[in-house]
């Protein structure tokens, strides 16, 4: 690592920080809406996908990128796909 | 109770919550006026006490490393209970594996997902494997590591081999290696009161520079033990 | 900005009740739980956040910038892991469910009594 400390900004400008925070936190929040008024399940899981995604760029916003790995894997990937497993096992009893 | 009148009740129920809610988040300090003590002392001695330069992995596994056993626990009890709820009743016969699609329409998996699943493979198993053992310097750490390999396993299943999945996830490999994991954490901590000292003390030596993927001792293990941990439970 | 994160958390917080007070599937009801449980991790997330700092990772900083609580974040990943856990041990109930009284409408499982 270089030995003189050259000030490298690590956080954008303040005001573009505030504005994604605001702008992630109102596409969360329609999200969460979005997700619970979806009544079928397959297409409720999709929209927890995104939903999964949107969190985590609002946890980016918030400077916290090791939540933000943790719920790419576990909410857009891990999660959905135990939903969808579950799904087609509750089905396959109903043919 | 009929839809209606469940409704009304929720609401009701709801305005008394947003009321005591409210009420509390006067008491807040706002945000952005992080006033607290706790975070600022770790910002500032974690570095220099664990030679590790992330220090959300350094609370994790060396501060608070007690919470994190008990949640490698949470993960394994879902697991053992998932296996315990979907266990064979009286009465049900484990029917033989057959090919159940065969009286249904199913579109045969297309050759772009197929491809674009096997590609993926490689990378995401390096990138797991980058994850699991960087925990210590940059944003990353045993759990998510462990998560991503079991995307690579499960790209396979996703390209329709589903024959080669069974062979590389049998199953007793996956229990072992689930156990080991778990017991590993635990066998850590008890390495450190064998020596005399509290359990989970970090004591292995701290490695020559902060940020080195060497360093800071046995958070880097317990990550891998924990990393080793997590895919089971995906399968 | 002083209160508004907070405010989005009571709505994520409310939503989510509503569909599971509402739900006619168990499924969409597991799913509702996860967003209540969502709501948690912006609220942990909202309270460690220092207006100008940085992320908590100093391999190329100098160990004195400013930056946002760490703990509050190791919280919330405990808390994500948790409910994968959790969310994975009521698939399982629900599949079980499904398999006994062959509905999964839990307006009509009530009325089971065992």
């Amino acid at each position: 690592m270089s030995g003189h400390a050259a000030v490298i900004p690590h956080t954008a400008p303040l005001g573009l920080m505030n504005v994604l925070q605001v702008t992630m936190l109102i596409l969360v929040a329609a999200g969460a809406a979005a997700v619970v008024l979806v009544r079928d399940p397959v297409r409720q899981v999709i929209a927890l996908s995104i939903y999964g995604v949107l969190l985590a760029v609002l946890f980016l916003a918030f400077q916290a990128p090791d939540v933000t790995l943790s719920e790419l894997t576990v909410g857009a990937v891990a999660v959905p796909l135990l939903l969808l497993l579950t799904l087609a096992k509750v089905r396959r009893r109903e043919e | 109770m009929n839809p209606a009148v469940r409704r009304w009740v929720f609401l009701a129920g709801a305005a008394g919550l947003a009321a005591f809610y409210l009420w509390g988040l006067t008491g807040l300090p706002g945000f952005g006026n992080y006033p607290g003590p706790y975070g600022d002392i770790i910002n500032r001695i974690a570095v220099a006490q664990t030679n590790a330069t992330g220090v959300v992995s350094a609370v994790n596994f060396e501060y608070r490393a007690f919470d994190t056993l008990g949640e490698e626990f949470i993960l394994f009890a879902a697991a053992v209970g998932v296996s315990v709820v979907l266990r064979r009743l009286r009465g049900e016969r484990e029917r033989p594996a057959r090919d159940e699609s065969m009286d249904r329409n199913l579109a045969p998996t297309s050759d772009a997902v197929r491809m674009v699943s096997l590609v993926l493979v490689g990378p995401t198993l390096v990138m797991g494997w980058y994850l699991a053992s960087h925990a210590q310097t940059s944003p990353s750490g045993g759990f998510q590591g462990g998560v991503v390999l079991a995307t690579a396993f499960i790209l396979v299943f996703l390209a329709g081999e589903f024959l080669i999945f069974e062979r590389i996830s049998p199953l007793a490999a996956i229990d072992a290696a689930e156990a080991a994991g778990a017991g590993g954490f635990a066998a850590i901590g008890v390495s450190a009161v064998a020596m005399g000292l509290p359990y989970l003390t970090n004591f292995l030596p701290l490695g020559s520079r902060p940020g080195a993927v060497s360093s800071s001792g046995t958070i880097a293990l317990i990550s891998f033990s924990s990393a080793s941990k997590s895919p089971p439970p995906s399968s | 900005m002083g209160v508004f994160p907070f405010i989005v958390v009571a709505w994520i917080l409310t939503v989510g009740l509503y569909g599971i007070v509402t739900s006619r599937h168990l499924v969409h009801q597991i799913v509702c739980l996860i967003v209540v449980q969502s709501s948690t991790y912006v609220l942990l997330l909202g309270v460690g956040y220092r207006r100008g700092a940085a992320a908590p990772y100093f391999s190329d900083v100098s160990v004195h910038t400013p930056a946002v609580d760490p703990v509050v974040q190791a919280l919330a990943l405990t808390d994500v892991v948790v409910e994968a856990a959790v969310t994975a041990l009521l698939l399982a109930f629900a599949v079980q469910a499904h398999k006994r009284f062959g509905t999964l409408d839990p307006q009509e499982l009530v009325q089971f009594k065992g």
